[in-house]
């Protein structure tokens, strides 16, 4: 092993730094600006990184966790028959319920002979932990459905989220059937 | 004096006024728009088309805030300080040659608020009066920082003025005319004085970005240290006359720079388009001209403040006494030299 210890550059990328006078060209400076000056010209028709967001959203990772979803199943029946075990689980608790039974005449709208009646999520103590969503039993409540952030607000009582905008729109309940029945 | 002259001088004037008023404006819009292109992002783009109305919203903005007054017992001082900075950066405007002439109405219209034999000493003395806005901007504040800010202005302006004025001399001699409208004609064709004085032109650029208040040179105002500077204390249409006064100075440096280096509304071809198509058209067109040019230096100066960090205050300070000033009087010995030998 006869090369020394300084030679040696694991990376490849390895520069000897040197402390030696700069020449006059390179104290003048304007060689150092110029070189700069075109850096910067040239990121001027560079591709810009900009996302314009309430237009255009960044694409979601497939397990980002956003604005919650109360699924329907594939006719179009809610799952959730308000057990409660999500509530119990969150530990911001953010979800509150009240469950009623399902009367004659409801079978299209409600998976089982329970349902929630009143479905709330509250937003600003939420933390998108996803613990409900472990807890739940009947595949109801999911955070990575919805693709979407809970959007800003100017008041506080909005950012409790209703059933009218958790539940599974019966469009998307529709399609998910299709497409189970397609494959 | 007729009444027709005083009508064609004042129009001559009000427009000048609105069309420095104009650039002053949608410089702070390109200003944002090119810091944003060369930092890879978009910039203001939702108030308008393309966010052309930004100035304006900016504007509003300016005007809807608290009219702020600091515990100071110069609250005189401190609402002329702002008025100078505004009055000194619109008054340079009156000596730019902005075109030839206008033939209309059966009489030829000078495009130029006034043509006075000592335009350039005139711009040198309203410019060094600006710096007292600053000044007294930063002394009324009764705020270290803004006092601070003033200081390292007013310094600034002093040092690099002579360098600036030295730079000057040596195109005098070239021109023999104060005038920036004698300078302009003796620029007609390619003559462009940037070919024959190079150096001149890049210390009076070097000095006119000192002037500015412009990065590299912007340490009256740098916000790491200073907080904002002299305009620390201001708030709504007083620090916005602030603010305002700057682009409207760079307007006129970058229109300054154009008449005395790039030819001013001289463009190639010009004497061929009087001769063939008519003096309004060649003369329009010289305007449009002049106006590349000035847009051009405004770009260019954003451009430079996006590239180069500030300077430190003591590298400001051995640039401007130890490397401008021997520099522009060597430029004035070899421009001597060469005027004996060939002349």
């Amino acid at each position: 092993m006869s090369t020394a210890i300084q030679s040696i550059s694991l990376s490849g990328r390895k520069k000897q730094v040197s402390h030696k006078e700069m020449t006059f060209w390179e104290r003048l400076y304007l060689v150092a600006i110029v070189k700069g000056l075109i850096i910067t010209i040239k990121h001027l028709f560079r591709k810009k990184v900009t996302v314009q967001y309430p237009e255009q959203v960044r694409e979601f990772s497939p397990v980002y966790r956003g604005q919650h979803m109360l699924k329907r199943d594939e006719l179009g029946r809610e799952n959730c028959t308000a057990c409660g075990l999500c509530a119990l689980s969150c530990p911001a608790e953010a979800i509150t319920m009240k469950a009623a039974e399902r009367q004659k005449g409801e079978e299209h709208l409600y998976r089982e002979e329970k349902y929630a009646e009143i479905y709330e999520i509250n937003m600003l103590r939420c933390i998108f932990c996803g613990l409900c969503e472990e807890a739940c039993p009947k595949d109801a409540v999911y955070l990575t459905l919805s693709k979407e952030l809970v959007p800003a607000n100017y008041d506080r009582e909005d950012f409790i989220f209703g059933k009218d905008k958790l539940v599974m729109p019966l469009e998307m309940a529709m399609k998910n059937a299709q497409l189970k029945n397609a494959n | 004096m007729d009444s027709t002259f005083i009508i064609e001088k004042s129009v001559v004037i009000v427009t000048v006024f609105a069309i420095t008023m104009l650039m002053a404006m949608y410089s702070t819009y390109a200003e944002r728009k090119v810091a944003a292109f060369l930092q890879d992002r978009i910039g203001p783009n939702r108030a308008g088309k393309f966010g052309l109305l930004q100035p304006l919203a900016d504007g509003l903005k300016l005007f809807s805030k608290e009219e702020f007054f600091p515990n100071t017992p110069n609250r005189f001082l401190f609402v002329v300080g702002p008025a100078i900075a505004m009055s000194t950066a619109l008054m340079t405007s009156a000596v730019i040659p902005w075109g030839d002439k206008l033939h209309l109405f059966g009489r030829d219209i000078l495009l130029q608020a006034t043509d006075i034999d000592v335009s350039l000493l005139y711009i040198f003395g309203v410019v060094s009066v600006g710096v007292y806005g600053i000044m007294i901007g930063g002394w009324a504040s009764n705020n270290k920082f803004s006092l601070m800010g003033a200081v390292r202005a007013a310094s600034q302006m002093v040092s690099y003025e002579i360098a600036m004025g030295l730079s000057m001399i040596a195109l005098l001699m070239m021109t023999g005319t104060l005038s920036l409208k004698e300078i302009s004609i003796q620029q007609s064709g390619m003559d462009w004085n940037v070919f024959y004085q190079p150096v001149s032109f890049l210390i009076f650029l070097i000095c006119a970005f000192a002037e500015l208040n412009r990065t590299p040179f912007d340490l009256a105002e740098c916000e790491s240290e200073l907080i904002g500077g002299y305009h620390t204390e201001y708030s709504s249409m007083k620090m916005g006359f602030y603010l305002f006064a700057e682009y409207a100075n760079m307007f006129i440096s970058s229109a300054i720079l154009s008449v005395l280096f790039f030819g001013g509304y001289n463009y190639p071809g010009m004497q061929w388009m009087i001769d063939n198509v008519g003096v309004n058209v060649a003369n329009i067109l010289g305007i449009v001209a002049l106006f590349i040019k000035i847009c051009g230096f405004i770009f260019f100066i954003m451009w430079v403040r996006w590239t180069i960090p500030r300077f430190r205050y003591d590298q400001l300070m051995n640039l401007g006494w130890r490397i401008l000033i021997p520099l522009s009087i060597i430029n004035i010995i070899i421009t001597g030299i060469c005027i004996l030998a060939f002349k």
